[in-house]
């Protein structure tokens, strides 16, 4: 299957400053190893060390979270679109 | 340098005191503006006697200016509904997101309400900030009116910038 990847700001200094990458796979996870492998520098903004999804990383499969979806598991479509985004929050504390 | 219309600051300032006692937040949508001015030192040109280097000419380089030009502002809820953190929705985060790249904009960063303390990144603020290319802009309401300053957070380090209100 073949997927367009929006990258945020953050991540552009590990794909060379592309806004949106295509990339092959049949699952998520697929998809970032076909990400990881042609720009190895995401591998630590996406995953931890463990290979689960980073907790500071927001993935949608189109409009869907995929923390509701299967997480890494969840199955993409050819035309699908992963949006990659950082949480927001802070505060006072 | 951060570049807000006189519109906008005034929605930030009117929720910010809506939302009291809780802290609120929201995104900011523009355009970022890079200048890389590059500009040869004195001497450039001048010296034609080539070491064995091959050197030619000195340039010097300054830091690329950025200018930030909020065209939109859009609140979003605090999800953590707390007096003391924020956290914005992913699933928000995401439309405001769709709505940037719709008008050919981009999110240039959040703002969020300190209510008891300067509008200054507080250690949770530094330790969360998403983006290093974002502006974070704080707005406190510890004072009788309230104060909104901008800042970039990069690396742990705080920098503030300078915030120009377009009326």
């Amino acid at each position: 299957m073949s997927v367009e990847v929006r990258v945020p700001t953050v991540l552009r200094p590990a794909t060379g400053g592309v806004a949106a990458l295509p990339a092959e796979g049949d699952t998520v996870g697929e998809v970032f190893d076909d990400l990881i492998g042609r720009h190895p520098g995401l591998k630590g903004q996406l995953l931890t060390d463990a290979g689960e999804l980073h907790r500071h990383l927001n993935v949608f499969l189109n409009d869907d979270d995929i923390r509701y979806l299967g997480k890494l598991e969840a199955k993409v479509a050819d035309g699908d679109t992963l949006t990659l985004m950082p949480a927001v929050a802070g505060g006072a504390l | 340098m951060l570049v807000i219309r006189k519109q906008d600051l005034q929605q930030i300032f009117a929720q910010a005191l809506d939302g009291y006692p809780l802290e609120v937040c929201g995104l900011l949508v523009g355009a970022e503006k890079t200048s890389s001015p590059i500009r040869l030192s004195e001497n450039a040109g001048a010296n034609t006697d080539l070491g064995p280097s091959g050197a030619t000419e000195e340039v010097e380089s300054e830091a690329p200016e950025s200018t930030a030009y909020v065209e939109v502002v859009v609140a979003t809820d605090n999800v953590a509904e707390s007096s003391r953190v924020y956290e914005i929705a992913p699933k928000a985060l995401l439309q405001v997101d769709r709505l940037a790249e719709g008008r050919g904009l981009q999110i240039l960063g959040v703002y969020h309400s300190h209510t008891h303390t300067e509008a200054k990144p507080s250690p949770t603020d530094i330790a969360k900030a998403p983006d290093p290319y974002w502006h974070y802009v704080l707005v406190s309401l510890r004072d009788v009116h309230p104060a909104l300053r901008s800042w970039k957070i990069e690396g742990g380090k705080i920098e503030e910038e300078k915030v120009v209100v377009k009326w």
